[in-house]
């Protein structure tokens, strides 16, 4: 799917937990998840620092976008 | 008597007729045994008998394909072949595309087994190796000797209705058909076996290959965010309560739509999750944790980002078929470039 729509010429950050697995796809923009059972967020800390986590996330995958890149990039902490 | 009999189909070079210059030849049959036929033929011994051979020009044929495939069908019928053989093509492209679209053909309307062969790049391989066992050649008729065995094992096979055994067994190319079987060993003997092969730096087979996936060049960076549109697409399995397009658990064979408009953050009223893959007892409390509605409203009032777009595009990632994932990207991007969004985050579970 990443592929699919980065095909149209629209960046896409891959937010996920797997990341073998997007490289192998061929996601070129990464974002490591936290969890399978809950990628954006961390329920088992606490609704407010799960929000926190959430939050930065979705921060770095924004700044994914914002990041020219030539080739598959993994953007860790 | 033969006790079997078979017609073969070649282009007009193999056939004898001309090369690039008699590319235009109409159908013919001639009722005698040609070019890469005799090969077969002594393979095959007393008990086979080619009775005809259909020629037909490669350009006629890629040229009047329906036209060209309902005449040549018509003069297979004619002899009741027990099976029918084209090529093989080897690397010839438009022969290729001829023998898998001709051995299609006879197959569906005739009930006739088929089979032919090409090299593994021959753009018919991939249209047809689903449809047609087409047997492993190298990319030049000077493979043929190797590929007379092959051919005559699976013609005596088809002929006498045996089980066909997998690819690498019979020397055809790889449909993608999966057959369970008693393997000699168990799973986890094999697993050693290759790893210890691994390990000597042997070659080793493994009992899955991994499918080999294309690459996307990168797109541009987004130069002004406090401007831009953002979507959200998971294959998380997010879907509203009902689920209403009935979006499968597991190996997904399509997507939906769903609405975000006018929502702070995502609810446990209105959405849920019904991936198949993974424990989705923290996703259903707080479907915020797939799709991050929560902080990208409040990123978008910020004006970090410019705007949130309406929608978010869903499936399930769990045991879905890359081809099927492939469609749903080319459908979901073609939606959102002619809503003109800027980037994408997808969020996989």
């Amino acid at each position: 799917m990443v592929k699919g729509i980065e095909a149209y010429g629209i960046p896409v950050v891959h937010v996920c937990t797997v990341v073998p697995i997007s490289r192998t796809i061929g996601a070129n923009r990464i974002v490591p998840a936290i969890g399978i059972p809950y990628p954006l967020g961390d329920p088992t800390e606490g609704e407010a620092e799960s929000y926190k986590i959430r939050d930065a996330l979705v921060e770095k995958a924004l700044q994914a976008l914002q990041t020219p890149v030539t080739d598959q990039t993994v953007f860790e902490n | 008597m033969a006790a079997y009999r078979i017609v073969h189909y070649l282009n007009q070079f193999f056939g004898g007729i001309g090369g690039e210059d008699k590319a235009d030849y109409e159908p013919e049959v001639q009722e005698k045994v040609i070019g890469p036929g005799l090969a077969l033929a002594q393979g095959l011994g007393d008990d086979y008998e080619i009775v005809a051979t259909v020629i037909c020009g490669d350009n006629y044929f890629g040229e009047n394909l329906d036209e060209a495939t309902d005449t040549i069908v018509e003069m297979v019928k004619r002899y009741h072949p027990d099976v029918f053989v084209a090529g093989p093509a080897f690397n010839a492209g438009r022969y290729g595309v001829a023998c898998g679209t001709i051995c299609k053909a006879v197959e569906e309307r005739l009930g006739i087994p088929v089979v032919s062969g090409m090299y593994k790049e021959n753009p018919g391989t991939d249209m047809f190796r689903q449809d047609v066992i087409l047997v492993e050649t190298g990319n030049s008729a000077a493979t043929m000797r190797k590929a007379v065995p092959k051919f005559v094992n699976l013609i005596r096979k088809l002929a006498a209705g045996e089980e066909i055994l997998g690819p690498a067994e019979e020397g055809y190319l790889e449909r993608g058909i999966r057959v369970n079987y008693f393997a000699d060993e168990r799973g986890s003997e094999r697993g050693i076996q290759m790893l210890l092969k691994k390990i000597a730096g042997e070659e080793f087979s493994t009992d899955l290959p991994m499918p080999k996936f294309d690459r996307v060049p990168p797109a541009e960076a987004i130069k002004d965010m406090s401007k831009a549109t953002i979507a959200i697409v998971t294959s998380g399995g997010i879907v509203p309560l009902d689920n209403p397009d009935h979006i499968e658990s597991s190996n997904a064979t399509k997507f939906g739509w769903y609405p975000i408009e006018g929502m702070e953050k995502m609810s446990k009223d209105d959405y849920t999750t019904i991936h198949g893959g993974y424990d989705r007892q923290f996703v259903m409390e707080d479907p915020n944790l797939v799709i991050p509605l929560d902080v990208l409203r409040k990123k978008e009032k910020d004006g970090e980002i410019g705007k949130l777009y309406p929608y978010f595009a869903s499936t399930t990632g769990t045991g879905t078929a890359t081809n099927s994932a492939a469609k749903f990207g080319t459908d979901i991007g073609k939606k959102l470039v002619e809503d003109h969004v800027d980037a994408v985050i997808l969020v996989s579970t």
